[in-house]
């Protein structure tokens, strides 16, 4: 067990690695000298030149990537040459508006999904399982850009009950806080629990096909001991893994999101970063979104033989 | 993923025939569907009712009915030409981003599966780091590269599609290079390349082409998003995301700039989404 956590997180640490590099050629891959294309054609040599020296286009490639990557992993990725403000620091800035937007999303995503798939999956050769499945079926077709568009209309434009846009600190004050997250919570949420509904209820039947709840049942367990003690801790590997990504979903889908309900989160900054060229804004931001996903990956994996005893690794 | 619906002890079994039908029903109405907007994006080079791009400020922001049949935009264009045109750059997006990602992920992923050994680890490990850039990311870091346009959002949905077509293609090859009658290709002498092509390959077809389906509902749902962001078709062209985006701004005085483009987004990845599902019940016999 232990000898497959440290394997799996050297390659996740590897995957980070190889991960940077992409991010890392994003610069050298611009078409001529960045440090003119970023300021334009009527730029001076001087400016240029200063720009060169901060992006560090003196030194060569190979160097320049190790000084930036151990600039990163100290936590200093760079300035902003939009801002001219530390990249990290925006980035905690801006983790707030999307930090409890993707966990509100995931969090509203589960509460409907696992109850629904669970049920959807007992509910085989009934009615209700045809019918939560075309619904979940039609769910993931909804962009959740559009959701958003349809609920501002009802919510915020006609029924007046929540604002259509905008940001409010939870310091400030916590009531408008959560008020001005709601809608997009909701969207985002929503469509991913359309997804997540159609995978739980998956994985909810093959374990209910399986010998042991066959047995489980023909001993007399009442059907509920059945489905929370056999059936669901067994489905709980895979449940996890679509827990994982769809946190990943939702944190890459709040990038959307947040452009619908003008949230300052991380993906208008990004948005932001490239309409500047802001390429150690873009860069480091790439980063984090990348390795999120990657260290969710990790972590699902991790906690596998945490969840199944049966699963021994070496 | 087996649905597991007709397993021989289930009592449900008299329904399960019932369920056949409705698998059926998942693979007409997809066709249906996608069949639509093939039709809608052909018809547009030949007629649209208006000029797509013809602004009319007599008429903006009207509702479907009389000259307009589903309503205007702020520009008092035309929404249904609109729509017209735009059904073309869904699929053609979406048709060369996984046409990128088929060719790409198929070649790569059975050549790993078919050498194996050290060149299949770092082929994988490579193309599993793919996995971390999911499309909106890749498009962002393509946009800061070569400006936003169709072929950066193209390329990055096609290149974030990579490594599930490279997975599939990987497993199936294992499972078929082990066959008897690659064996005897091989006994006969023909040269790897030729049992790959020949022998290996056609037995993958179908799970990449239930994929390729699959994908493609994924990539309509991209597209829309990127150009919602302003990362894809270029903002002169009439593309649902691009319609959308501008909807926006006018929420409060008419809807159905929102809906339209909306309601065909929705149409369109369930389509692919139906297809692939009824690809999936008519090539795996393991479903039935």
């Amino acid at each position: 067990m232990f000898g497959f956590l440290v394997r799996r997180f050297l390659s996740a640490v590897l995957s980070v690695l190889l991960a940077s590099v992409v991010v890392f050629g994003a610069l050298l891959a611009v078409p001529g000298d960045p440090a003119s294309v970023i300021l334009g054609m009527n730029a001076s040599p001087e400016a240029r030149e200063a720009l060169g020296r901060q992006l560090g286009l003196d030194v060569p490639p190979p160097q320049r990537y190790v000084r930036w990557l151990s600039g990163v992993v100290t936590g200093d990725l760079g300035e902003s040459l939009n801002y001219r403000r530390p990249v990290s620091g925006l980035i905690a800035d801006r983790l707030r508006v999307s930090v409890p937007l993707a966990l509100g999303a995931a969090l509203v995503a589960c509460l409907i999904a696992f109850p629904v798939g669970i049920f959807a999956a007992l509910r085989r050769g009934t009615v209700w399982d045809p019918l939560l499945t075309s619904l979940s079926q039609v769910g993931a077709a909804i962009p959740s850009f559009w959701l958003g568009l349809i609920f501002i209309l009802y919510f915020a434009v006609e029924l007046r009950w929540l604002p259509a846009s905008g940001f409010v600190p939870l310091a400030e004050d916590p009531v408008r806080w959560a008020r001005s997250l709601l809608l997009p919570v909701l969207a985002l949420g929503l469509g991913q629990a359309a997804v997540m509904t159609r995978m739980t209820r998956a994985a909810m039947l093959d374990v209910l096909d399986q010998d042991f709840v066959r047995t489980a049942r023909s001993k007399g367990l009442p059907e509920s001991g059945v489905v929370l003690k056999h059936a669901l801790r067994n489905a709980m590997v895979t449940i996890v893994t679509i827990l994982g990504l769809s946190l990943s979903n939702v944190f890459i889908g709040s990038i959307v999101i947040e452009q619908v309900f003008a949230l300052p989160g991380l993906g208008r900054l990004a948005l932001t970063a490239i309409g500047t060229r802001d390429f150690p804004l873009l860069q480091g931001e790439i980063l984090l979104y990348a390795a999120t996903i990657v260290g969710l990956g990790f972590l699902v994996d991790a906690s596998y033989g945490l969840l199944d005893p049966r699963i021994r690794y070496d | 993923m087996t649905d597991g619906v007709s397993t021989a002890t289930d009592a449900t079994a008299p329904i399960s025939g019932g369920f056949v039908r409705r698998r059926r029903y998942n693979l007409w109405v997809g066709a249906f569907l996608i069949g639509a907007v093939v039709l809608g994006a052909l018809l547009s080079f030949a007629w649209t009712p208006h000029p797509p791009n013809a602004l009319n400020f007599g008429s903006q922001l009207v509702g479907p009915g009389g000259q307009n049949w589903l309503g205007t935009d702020h520009f008092g264009r035309d929404l249904f030409s609109r729509l017209l045109v735009g059904a073309r750059g869904t699929l053609y997006v979406g048709f060369l981003a996984v046409g990128i990602a088929l060719v790409t992920g198929t070649i790569v992923g059975s050549v790993a599966g078919f050498v194996g050994g050290v060149v299949d680890e770092v082929i994988m490990r490579l193309v599993d780091v793919l996995y971390a850039f999911p499309a909106i990311l890749m498009a962002l870091l393509l946009a800061a590269i070569y400006r936003p346009g169709t072929f950066t959002a193209m390329t990055a949905i096609g290149v974030a599609t990579v490594p599930i077509f490279a997975r599939i293609a990987r497993s199936s090859v294992l499972t078929i290079k082990e066959r008897d009658y690659v064996e005897a290709g091989r006994a006969l002498g023909l040269g790897d390349a030729r049992i790959l092509w020949r022998h290996v390959l056609p037995g993958a077809v179908g799970p990449l082409v239930v994929q390729a389906s699959l994908s493609l509902a994924v990539a309509v749902l991209a597209e829309a998003a990127l150009s919602f962001l302003g990362l894809g078709t270029p903002p002169d062209v009439p593309s649902w995301g691009n319609m959308l985006r501008e909807a926006q701004g006018f929420l409060a005085m008419s809807p159905y700039p929102a809906f339209v483009p909306g309601l065909a987004i929705v149409w369109t990845v369930l389509g692919w989404s139906l297809l692939g599902d009824g690809l999936r019940d008519l090539l795996d016999p393991r479903s039935w």
